[in-house]
């Protein structure tokens, strides 16, 4: 089976799958294992990190030395193809061009979307995160607690592979025992940060990311994962053989060609494949979820890109795992009689209540750091440690002026040298130039540690997508216009991050080039910059006040699911996509349970 | 700049996108029809040129490589910074159709012909026909952005620095340079030597 055009696909499927990131990788290899007929339509091209990746390339065989463009945003050699904050033929329209009401939308156009080049953090919600309307009143609580998605934090790591350790802190969720993988050892600027941020309280523990430390324990977790499926266990367990561990080099963000980290391509989809189960078409551009008469969706529109047509796909059940933006799209674009506002959106809650993540950044130079002898600090590409949000107590107490928490990320090292390489030290050299310069360089490199804190955003009535009256993409979809608004909760956030930023940096005896901006509004990131856009069909447990419930189901449409991160109730300063794909495995193992009753 | 390579760097810089629309308030979604595109072959080996024309003339060529071997000169540890292909990566860059490049092309240009004026006002030459010692006592009054009385000219001199950095510190003898030892496959990793970290008292 594998990959079919729109003329070889099948008359008949269980279930299609729109979108094959994340959260329609995991829903597809949750249901093809145990023996659903899946069609998974991605619009982007098909993509083989096998043997597209570039692992050891060096910036100068680079056009620009591999640095950003408006075409590869993130530099040239990162994974993403045909994608970006702006997508040719792909417009989208934005209220206000201002910092603080901007919504920049990333997008990537190929096979597993973004987890291609993703940072593969993979951080768990905790109990509070998914309660926290009970906590402080603000936002919306899940109609779900952690015990319920715990078991599936469990399968997802197993399955995918993320080094952690399990630290018993307050809302940071152990996992079971043999879930996670070994962190790997730690840097000097690891451990510079781990003992100076202690003595001001602030708590550093391994990171958790998606990355092959040891090999994958293929002899018990497939049985863990499939329970009395031997099928699945020998597919399963010969894909987890397949997988090299990390061989500590190359940046995980250019997609990992032997396997070592996750991506869709690399984990989700062989073994789907192998399993007989899944038809993926790439270049089908979905737009709409159709319905019968009875109510139910029957299927999909899609845009074949390769040649332009219209095609349609049918199956018993449609999952929309789009990218929670896209998802929202797709169901606002399929208007009836019955839905003339968009699919699912009898409760008028479609589009709203989208968030991002509270982002803020600051680099410090330290000068214990200078001048080390030569070491290879490529290691598992960064986040070997980091910051849990910690002061739990002191926001209880009405102390921190904001709501909610955040972690930092940091990282430094004498990573391979980049564009950016000497470049902005004029405020430490006072200007060098010559033989000065080049042994100023020597004596800065490897010495700077970058902080980048990453908060909860609370959802709120100002930011939110719809369709755009007049504007259409180049196949004629309608698209969508963002509105967006940070509340006082989210600007207060980033400004502490900032002071964060700046006692550690002190305590290191370090500095930076500039004092740190104590308005929340000039250290906050615009929205949409830090990539974790979730909300907009948000579920919950009334139907009037939410989107779907707690299984991914819309209330409105039975056979109709999204698994992608537009279901967030709300946007923890966990990244999401652990929580997208433990969500979307939820959902599977309630579909195929509903199917086998016959009630999908 | 000779006419030829001129209009081919104007036709490359009118198809590209203007510097605002970037960010207009409708996404622009026109832009891709110039630069390597969205979907480039990552395992291809590029060189200054092939993405899109170079465009310095035979005297700003020159210049170019003057100023980026008064910043990174030949020493001990590396070679200088044109020996190594850093003068076709800034022109590379300058000629780019991205809005960096169309944002940094005018201070480069701008900055050469204020050198060439000030060598002019001071010692009656074009920059590249002075003496090292009269070179650099230009350089001297330009390097510090933080002090300099001449900004604009301090202004380009800082970005020049910095791609001059940036082009030289990405090639093997940069690494070599800064003795970068990774971007090789380990077996394991077994993190920083313990006489280290014994030393930093970490």
């Amino acid at each position: 089976m594998p990959f079919v055009t729109p003329k070889s696909q099948q008359d008949a499927y269980d279930v299609i799958v729109v979108g094959s990131g994340a959260a329609g990788g995991q829903s597809a290899y949750a249901l093809c294992m145990e023996g659903a007929k899946v069609l998974m339509l991605e619009a982007g091209r098909r993509y083989s990190p096998e043997t597209e990746t570039p692992m050891f390339q060096t910036p100068d065989l680079a056009p620009l030395r591999g640095a950003a463009t408006p075409q590869k945003p993130f530099g040239f050699y990162d994974a993403t193809v045909d994608g970006g904050w702006e997508v040719p033929g792909e417009p989208y329209v934005r209220t206000s061009e201002e910092a603080a009401g901007r919504f920049d939308w990333w997008r990537a156009r190929m096979l597993g979307g973004r987890t291609n080049h993703w940072g593969r953090i993979s951080l768990r919600y905790g109990a509070y995160d998914f309660k926290p309307r009970s906590r402080d009143g603000l936002g919306f609580d899940w109609p779900i607690g952690y015990e319920d998605l715990a078991p599936y934090y469990d399968k997802v790591e197993l399955l995918i592979g993320v080094f952690g350790s399990n630290e018993h802190l307050e809302n940071a969720p152990d996992s079971s025992p043999g879930c996670l993988l070994p962190p790997p050892k730690p840097l000097v600027s690891d451990l510079l940060v781990a003992q100076r941020a202690k003595r001001l309280g602030i708590p550093v523990i391994p990171g958790h990311r998606a990355v092959l430390t040891q090999p994958l324990d293929f002899r018990s977790s497939p049985a863990r994962l499939h329970p009395g499926n031997v099928t699945a266990q020998k597919i399963l367990a010969e894909d987890m053989r397949a997988r090299a561990v990390c061989l500590w080099a190359t940046p995980c963000g250019r997609g990992c060609s032997i396997r070592a980290n996750y991506q869709s391509t690399t984990v989700h989809l062989p073994p789907a494949l192998a399993s007989g189960n899944l038809d993926i078409t790439t270049d089908a551009m979905v737009y709409e979820v159709t319905l019968g008469r009875d109510g139910r969706a029957n299927g999909v529109s899609f845009f074949d890109r390769t040649t332009g047509k219209q095609q349609r796909a049918t199956a018993r059940v449609v999952i929309l795992a789009a990218s929670a933006c896209e998802s929202v799209r797709i169901l606002l674009n399929s208007r009836s009689a019955q839905f003339p506002n968009g699919l699912a959106n009898s409760s008028g809650r479609l589009g709203r209540y989208l968030m991002d993540t509270v982002g803020s950044s600051v680099s410090g130079q330290i000068p214990l750091l200078e001048s080390l002898p030569p070491l290879n600090e490529d290691a598992a590409d960064g986040d070997q440690m980091y910051v849990p949000w910690w002061l739990y107590r002191d926001q209880h107490a009405g102390k921190l002026g904001f709501a909610r928490g955040y972690h930092i990320e940091f990282g430094g090292g004498k990573r391979m040298p980049g564009f950016g390489t000497g470049a902005g030290i004029q405020w430490l050299t006072g200007g060098s130039y010559g033989v000065k310069f080049k042994q100023d360089v020597r004596r800065y490199y490897g010495s700077f540690i970058h902080f980048a804190g990453r908060g909860e955003m609370i959802p709120n009535d100002q930011s939110y997508c719809e369709i755009d009256p007049k504007v259409k993409d180049k196949w004629g979809i309608p698209v969508l216009r963002f509105h967006w608004r940070w509340s006082e909760h989210e600007l207060r956030q980033a400004a502490h991050m900032q002071r964060t930023f700046a006692a550690i940096i002190d305590s290191m005896d370090g500095r930076t080039s500039g004092p740190a901006p104590s308005d929340g509004a000039e250290a906050i990131a615009p929205g949409g910059s830090i990539i974790h856009e979730v909300g907009g069909a948000i579920m919950g447990s009334d139907p009037g006040t939410s989107v779907t419930n707690q299984w991914c189901q819309t209330w409105d449409v039975p056979n109709l699911f999204v698994t992608d991160g537009a279901v967030f109730a709300s946007n923890a300063d966990k990244n999401p996509t652990l929580t997208i794909m433990a969500l979307a495995w939820r959902a599977a193992d309630h579909i195929l349970e509903r199917m086998r009753r016959k009630e999908l | 700049m000779d006419r030829r390579t001129s209009i081919k760097w104007m036709l490359a810089a009118s198809a590209a996108w203007p510097l605002s629309a970037q960010h207009a308030a409708r996404a622009d979604s026109a832009p891709t029809a110039r630069g390597y595109g969205t979907d480039p072959n990552l395992l291809a080996v590029y060189h200054p040129g092939e993405p899109w024309p170079l465009t310095f003339t035979p005297p700003q060529r020159r210049l170019a490589g003057i100023l980026t071997d008064i910043i990174i000169p030949a020493d001990e540890h590396s070679p200088s910074a044109s020996s190594v292909g850093v003068v076709e990566f800034i022109d590379e860059w300058v000629s780019a159709p991205y809005p960096a490049s169309q944002r940094d092309r005018p201070i480069v240009l701008d900055g050469f012909t204020w050198l060439n004026e000030e060598a002019a006002r001071r010692f009656g030459k074009g920059f590249s026909d002075l003496t090292a010692t009269e070179q650099h006592g230009i350089c001297d009054d330009i390097c510090d952005e933080s002090s300099s009385k001449w900004r604009d000219a301090a202004r380009f001199f800082a970005l020049y620095r910095d791609l001059t950095a940036g082009g030289f510190y990405t090639t093997p003898v940069g690494r070599k340079d800064l003795s970068y030892i990774g971007n090789v496959p380990l077996a394991s990793f077994d993190g920083p030597p313990p006489e280290l970290l014994k030393k930093l008292n970490l």
